[in-house]
């Protein structure tokens, strides 16, 4: 471990993903992210690394594709608007199985929306996004440390599934700043890429050619192209959830599910009831894809537990994962604010307490 | 007996699925021959557009990426910022290039992004069966605009190489023909020196080779040929747009 500094979480994550090995980074400006590219484009020429200002979302989606698809370890960041324009590039190099890091630091939608903090992004990084049937993996942090750890991670689970893994943060999570350690274990060599990436034959030793494409016009291959990638995600869902429990050990009445900057708030606001003598507990999906079914449903069907709630920063989007893994076993219920307005502890304590 | 005339080895054997009397054939010859003379083929990447040069991938025999309708200007850029001992190219049709893909070429070529571009120009979308192209002639008639272009409501069609030509940073912009044999060994010597200048490590570099397309123009190959050399020729006019060597005698 390093020694402990305070950074705001834009910068943290740009140096955590240099810290993590990771080179080449292409971004276009938004609110409320633009500080990681503040930042890299001054650290980027002091490690010997690329920084490339695209003209677009669209574009940078691209250089991202081809970067990686000739071997480069690389990543984008960008917010809401700007990732709804990556998503073509992203069902892309998911189709055409390259290793990418995107992290979305989520502002408030549809359309413009607004640029404070918001969790609308919830369906767009874990149901799609793009067209066609693929996944990123996706994490969300709830802190400036845990995104630094989560981007960290992030490269070697990418280039393990060769697959797009995706930082979804919020704009608290980029805009405030908090004590960090940058974690020297999680720095990791990447992968050899010679078998797939086009490196140039040259530079690999090899007389054979290498292709990137997500093309597959005979029906049956593009289905064996789409189990090849159904199996990888089903790996995942086997190999990857994360999540964090929160006061589950005693005997709670309510259960809460709730992830990244929200769960803070629902922390705070549990730990008030339990002076009050009420005791909530809470499952916090550090991945949301792939989702902790399991551990929410276990944590939902113990005796003393009456009802969920997912609460989120958005009108109930992961209130539909939590109902689909609980398959009717407990009422499940959702209270939620957009818009940048983050419900504070008392609210969630109203809103708890209705459902006592 | 010696061989005099062979296959270039930067061309696989499959047999290609271009129409009879289309030029892509040609253009992808000149291309390979190109890669060939200068002992590329090994550090090569191509990137392959969506429309008719789809399948590019399996005609040459060097590394390739598939791009997005209109992206591989930005694929390209990413594959040669993070690996700039490689010489990347992209092929890309009038759709591709001058419709969707418009913004990425601009910008690659004004960033001076150091990969060659070749732009096939047949005044038609072809893959997707004969519409209109922002490279479509007045009064050409396509899928959609049955009548003929108007350039009342459809604007005049774009020149892509003068286009180009009026940013400063890109090296060279020129613009060639596959329409006879006397167009084809300028449009060779052109991409063959596109792919020399992006060896010198040159800014941007782009070749559009004025083509045919038999099937969707409705006419035989001879006619198309002829029919490119009467209508296309004048409006897009041959020859070198811009190149180093006249920047540097500009410049001093």
């Amino acid at each position: 471990m390093g020694k402990k500094i305070l950074m705001k979480g834009n910068e943290a994550i740009g140096e955590a993903a240099i810290r993590a090995g990771c080179l080449n980074y292409f971004a276009y400006p938004i609110t409320p992210q633009s500080e990681v590219a503040e930042y890299l484009v001054k650290r980027m020429p002091e490690v010997g690394g690329v920084f490339v200002q695209g003209e677009s979302e669209v574009a940078v989606g691209y250089m991202i594709f081809g970067a990686s698809g000739a071997g480069a370890r690389v990543f984008t960041t960008s917010s809401s608007p700007g990732v709804s324009l990556m998503s073509e590039a992203i069902s892309y190099i998911a189709g055409a199985q390259c290793p990418a890091v995107f992290v979305n630091i989520i502002r408030g939608g549809p359309g413009l929306g607004g640029i404070l903090p918001s969790q609308g992004d919830y369906f767009q990084a874990t149901k799609g996004g793009g067209h066609g049937d693929y996944h990123m993996l996706v994490m969300a942090p709830a802190s400036v440390q845990e995104a630094v750890e989560m981007v960290m991670l992030a490269f070697p689970l990418a280039e393990k599934y060769r697959n797009p893994v995706m930082i979804l943060g919020d704009g608290l999570i980029g805009q405030m700043m908090e004590p960090v350690e940058f974690p020297d274990d999680l720095r990791t060599e990447p992968t050899n890429k010679d078998s797939w990436a086009t490196s140039g034959m040259k530079s690999r030793g090899s007389t054979e050619r290498n292709l990137v494409k997500s093309l597959y016009l005979d029906p049956t291959q593009l289905n064996d192209h789409n189990l090849n990638l159904k199996a990888k995600y089903d790996q995942m869902k086997a190999e990857e959830v994360r999540y964090e429990p929160y006061n589950t050990d005693g005997d709670y009445k309510i259960l809460i599910v709730s992830f990244g900057t929200m769960s803070r708030v629902c922390r705070t606001a549990i730990d008030f009831l339990k002076e009050e003598g009420i005791e909530v507990g809470m499952i916090r999906p550090q991945t949301v894809f792939p989702f902790p079914d399991a551990p929410i449903r276990d944590a939902a069907v113990k005796e003393s537990c009456k009802a969920v709630i997912s609460i989120e920063m958005n009108m109930g989007q992961m209130v539909e994962d939590v109902e689909r893994c609980l398959k009717g076993q407990r009422p499940v219920h959702w209270y939620g604010k957009c818009g940048g307005d983050v419900p504070t502890p008392e609210e969630i304590m109203e809103v708890i307490k209705e459902r006592l | 007996m010696a061989k005099t005339f062979k296959k270039p080895e930067a061309l696989s054997d499959a047999h290609t699925h271009y129409c009879p009397g289309c030029t892509h054939g040609v253009i992808h010859r000149l291309v390979a021959e190109a890669i060939d003379e200068l002992g590329l083929r090994d550090m090569t990447v191509g990137i392959a557009p969506v429309g008719c040069a789809v399948l590019a991938y399996n005609y040459f025999t060097c590394d390739f990426q598939e791009a997005a309708h209109g992206r591989a200007p930005a694929m390209a850029t990413g594959i040669k910022r993070v690996r700039p001992d490689l010489i990347v190219f992209t092929y890309q049709g009038d759709g591709d290039l001058a419709s969707i893909g418009m913004g990425e070429i601009i910008h690659a070529a004004n960033r001076g992004e150091k990969f060659t571009a070749i732009f096939v120009n047949n005044a038609v979308y072809g893959m997707t069966g004969g519409q209109m192209a922002p490279t479509t002639m007045p009064g050409q008639r396509t899928t959609t605009s049955p009548a003929g272009r108007d350039i009342l409501d459809t604007g005049m069609p774009i020149r892509m190489a003068e286009l180009l030509s009026t940013l400063k940073t890109p090296s060279y912009i020129a613009r060639q023909a596959v329409l006879r044999p006397k167009y084809i060994t300028k449009a060779k010597k052109a991409i063959k020196k596109a792919f020399q200048y992006q060896m010198e490590n040159r800014c941007f570099t782009f070749v559009e080779v004025v083509s045919t397309c038999p099937t969707n123009w409705g006419m035989s190959p001879l006619e198309s040929l002829e029919w490119a050399e009467k209508t296309l020729l004048p409006y897009y006019p041959l020859g070198e747009f811009k190149t180093p060597e006249q920047e540097e005698q500009d410049a001093a």
